[in-house]
């Protein structure tokens, strides 16, 4: 059986292409095929708690004709599941609609970044050493402060994945990504109460994992949140720390994203080329920039993967488009197409970057002298409506009063809308401090944001 | 269109040869398993997605895979394949039990014959497969249309067709052998308006465990029609409050809200490593007396019922508060067999690629004795939810948000004004012990989709109408 068996990115190529070259009349035909390999470790109490381990095969086949798309996916690459699965995209064409601009991606000439992307190291590591990680991960969290009680989850993850992306248009790309992360949720406990802190970390290397952020983090988070409380309703300025500051630059990235602009359901469209946000934001996407998990030669349809500025000094430069979108918008993809191998690509950001501002990271607190610091905020997926642009999201963190951070707060909201959030920025950090996965951002400073409590 | 045979587990108890389980299970022992378990899952779907007044989309996708899971003492191994020859089983035993082996090599394979396939979920009368794709465009079209010539604010819509069919085998060395077929279908439409005041949303949903009979029920123009209306009557909804107020939540429309303030607390593998607020409260008064919470997986045709979980236990009502009286948690296998007591049915997982967890199925409030009316006019100020979005816990503290999609102003003893989204916050168990008023008007709400850990699977939930004493509204009006 040929999941037994293991494909080299060529062999998937090939696959993919001779799928394609099964194009009939004015059928064309895109193929997306992988294959992947991952362990999750999970350690508990010393011990390993769960090793968790598995090989997976996709295929994704899309087929357009006359304007109408099918797709069709299954998670196998034997020889009659990618010939079912493509006469099941070819059924399903029959009853999508036409639309002219509905055609696949055609090579552009943009040459992709070509950054090595596929470390092999993560193949090589023992099981032996990633339970030692895990279990190494939760000691040290549990050395840090004798406030921490336990830690719920302490955990390693790896995977290697293989990819390659063809179509009739003459597009075929592959793709070797490795990657392993570790994750920890350390308990302070303080009387009766019991807090619960978070942080990760994510690279090609397990060289390159921050092991000391993750420790120092996520124990910070859980043991700065005992004794917090309900603060009273007010309105008033918001530090957003570096992992919230990213949260929030996402949800702007994902309105910025054509088919929600074209659909009309974006709060800016019609505004390239206006002041969108404070004269102090810079945003750009930027996946040719290796060191971190968001790079990529190519996008989603297999279109080079390329740098884009979205917000220059708070003028909206532009939006985020994948063929499609580019093509009904008279403009070109900027290789902006997101896609897994079951799903058809969509439109999206691959590496976020805010620039840094001009407030040393330590005197943002002082600058602003009474306000919040926001290190974290939940209920993003329930709480944004990215259509009308309403924010407003579960926070907590600490008070700061006098420039000086404060007593910790939680139980509260924060609301305003997007529009007015990028508008209100009022102070960004000098340094872009690390995130998970090699990404880094700097505070961020917003005025006029109801904190809702009491 | 000509009615299919209600599907059981027959069709899925062939998914791989009895024999070929039992040599698995027992190879997975001999590589040094105490215990071992073998779920295998073939799964199919479509999904139709109708945007701009056309088909955008039409999908179909297949699965098929194995996951073994081998248990040593505290130590779990894992091992998925979607190789489902004897050989390739036969090594994913062996790498499940690789991680296992410090542990004494014992256990025996002792399968009885297949259970499962009870009763508890209504059988199917049309299977979505049988269905011809123009069946399913026609519906969307309908939607399309009824919300479009429901007025012209109406800018945008979006609906969306869905169809799953899971088939499982799940046998262990403890003898459990069982079998279901599981068929969702669910349909969706989500309209804008746009007015002087910006673009507003509106959506309606509805989804059973059932096929396509499930149109016999719910008619997708008048859906569309309901959620365009909740679209324009948004566009002159005025900015929430900001701050506590107290809070009345329509029937069905924010069983959300017991999900994430004490659901998942409730959670056995939470508690067990003290990531939960319940944790030592059993016996103890954990809500305001009159509240009874119940985690039911036989509650056919919700969205949450299933005949067995993935465990292959079946399912049960378990009652998690009576009378205010915390009385139990939710329990998968692992966690009820270091407890030494049995499963409640709540072990599930979102594929074969997954370890099982204590999950919710159906969660809801029961009834209490009041008019739901008399709640809403003996509220002088607060806010009425008609619906709430999705949410999120933090189980350690209780803490939650989640969002108002529908909401109003409640002024005098009456419903006024409509209002801006915003975030709902509290504390669950603060929020359980805050209910001062219980109708007598119970219903489920809209099906939904639980994270836990990067999982997600199918829940429902559902309340009478009831009040919260006070909740944080995250509005932005003083």
């Amino acid at each position: 059986m040929s999941e037994r068996r293991q494909y080299d990115t060529d062999e998937l190529a090939q696959m993919a292409q001779q799928v394609c070259e099964r194009a009939a009349g004015r059928e064309q035909i895109e193929v997306c095929v992988s294959t992947g390999r991952s362990t999750t470790v999970r350690a508990y109490n010393g011990e390993v708690e769960s090793l968790r381990s598995g090989v997976t095969a996709a295929i994704g086949v899309r087929v357009l004709e006359d304007g109408r798309q099918g797709f069709a996916s299954a998670g196998s690459l034997d020889p009659d599941v990618v010939s079912d699965t493509l006469e099941a995209a070819r059924r399903n064409v029959a009853f999508g609609e036409s639309d002219p601009h509905q055609r696949l991606a055609e090579p552009d000439g943009v040459e992709p970044p070509g950054l090595d992307l596929g470390d092999p190291s993560v193949l090589s590591i023992p099981d032996a050493d990633k339970i030692a990680a895990a279990i190494d991960l939760e000691r040290r969290c549990l050395d840090a402060d004798p406030r921490i009680s336990g830690v719920r989850v302490s955990a390693w993850s790896d995977g290697w994945s293989q990819s390659a992306l063809a179509s009739s248009t003459g597009i075929c790309v592959q793709t070797s990504t490795g990657s392993c992360s570790i994750g920890a949720q350390p308990l302070a406990t303080g009387g009766d109460e019991t807090q619960i802190g978070y942080a990760g970390d994510a690279a090609r290397r397990p060289d390159e994992l921050d092991v000391d952020r993750v420790v120092t983090e996520s124990t910070a988070l859980a043991t700065g949140q005992l004794g917090a409380t309900k603060p009273p309703s007010e309105r008033l300025t918001v530090v957003l720390a570096p992992s919230v500051a990213a949260a929030f630059i996402s949800v702007v990235a994902s309105v910025l994203a054509a088919d929600s602009v074209l659909k009309g359901r974006s709060p800016f469209a019609d505004r390239v080329g206006s002041q969108i946000a404070d004269e102090r934001l810079n945003l750009i996407d930027d996946p040719t920039d290796p060191a971190t998990l968001g790079a990529a030669n190519f996008d989603g349809e297999g279109l080079a993967a390329r740098r884009n500025a979205l917000i220059s000094a708070g003028v909206l430069g532009g939006f985020l488009h994948n063929a499609y979108t580019a093509r009904r918008s008279n403009t070109s993809s900027t290789g902006s197409a997101v896609r897994g191998t079951r799903s058809v690509p969509a439109v999206g950001i691959h590496a976020p970057v805010v620039g840094t501002g001009d407030t040393d990271n330590d005197m943002l607190n002082a600058s602003i002298g009474n306000g919040v610091l926001v290190r974290g905020v939940s209920g993003l997926h329930s709480g944004v409506n990215p259509t009308s642009g309403d924010f407003s999201v579960g926070a907590w963190g600490h008070r700061i009063a006098g420039g000086e951070l404060a007593e910790p707060f939680r139980e509260a909201t924060i609301a305003s809308t997007l529009q007015r959030m990028l508008l209100g920025i009022c102070g960004i950090g000098a340094t872009a401090e690390p995130l998970a996965g090699g990404r880094s951002m700097p505070p961020l400073v917003v005025d006029d944001v109801a904190l809702s409590g009491v | 269109m000509t009615p299919t045979i209600a599907p059981d587990g027959a069709e899925a108890s062939t998914l791989v040869d009895l024999e070929v389980v039992d040599a698995t299970l027992r190879e997975a022992l001999r590589a040094g398993g105490e215990w071992a378990e073998l779920f295998a899952e073939d799964r199919t779907s479509t999904g139709v997605l109708f945007d701009e007044g056309r088909v955008e989309e039409m999908n179909s996708g297949r699965d098929r895979g194995v996951g073994i899971r081998v248990t040593s003492g505290e130590v779990t191994g894992y091992a998925h394949t979607s190789d489902m020859t004897p050989e390739g089983l036969a090594d994913a035993a062996r790498t499940a039990a690789a991680v296992a082996t410090r542990s004494q090599v014992g256990g025996t394979v002792d399968m009885e014959s297949f259970r499962g396939s009870g009763t508890a979920v209504p059988g199917v009368e049309v299977l979505p497969e049988s269905v011809g794709a123009d069946a399913k465009v026609a519906l969307l079209r309908a939607a399309d249309d009824a919300a479009r010539s429901t007025h012209e604010a109406i800018t945008q819509v979006t609906a969306r067709y869905g169809d799953s069919r899971r088939r499982i085998l799940v046998a262990n060395t403890n003898g459990v052998c069982a079998a279901d077929d599981q068929v969702r279908t669910l349909f969706s439409v989500s309209c804008v308006a746009s007015g002087d005041g910006g673009l507003q949303t509106g959506r309606e949903t509805v989804g059973y465990t059932v096929g396509w009979e499930l149109f016999d029920d719910y008619d997708p123009a008048e859906l569309a029609q309901r959620a365009a209306h909740r679209a324009v009557t948004k566009l002159a909804a005025r900015p929430a409050p900001s701050g506590e107020v107290p809070v009345v939540i329509a029937r069905g429309g924010g069983g959300v809200l017991f999900h994430e303030a004490c659901g998942h607390g409730l959670e056995a593998d939470l508690v067990r490593k003290g990531a939960s607020v319940f944790r030592d409260r059993v016996g103890t008064q954990v809500a305001a007396e009159g509240v009874t919470l119940v985690d039911d997986g036989t509650m056919g045709p919700e969205w949450g019922a299933l005949r067995i979980d993935d465990e292959g236990h079946p399912t049960q009502r378990n009652v998690l508060i009576s009378d205010g009286v915390l009385t139990d948690y939710m329990w998968d296998w692992l966690r009820s067999r270091d407890d030494g007591r049995a499963p409640s049915g709540n072990g599930r997982r979102q594929s074969y690629t997954h370890l099982p967890m204590v999950r919710m199925t159906n969660t809801f409030v029961t009834n209490g004795d009041l008019d739901p009316d008399d709640i809403i006019a003996d509220t002088p100020w607060g806010v009425y939810v008609a619906h709430l979005g999705g949410g999120q816990v933090n189980t350690a503290t209780g803490d939650f948000v989640f969002g108002m999609t529908e909401a109003y102003l409640i002024e005098d003893g009456e419903i006024t004004e409509p209002l801006r989204e915003g975030n709902l916050i509290g504390n669950g168990p603060q929020v359980l012990l805050d209910i001062d008023a219980i109708g007598n008007d119970f219903a489920m709400g809209h099906p939904g989709t639980c994270g836990k850990d990067g999982q997600g699977v199918p829940v429902g939930d559902g309340q009478p109408t009831l009040r919260v004493r006070a909740l944080t509204v995250g509005g932005t009006a003083a």
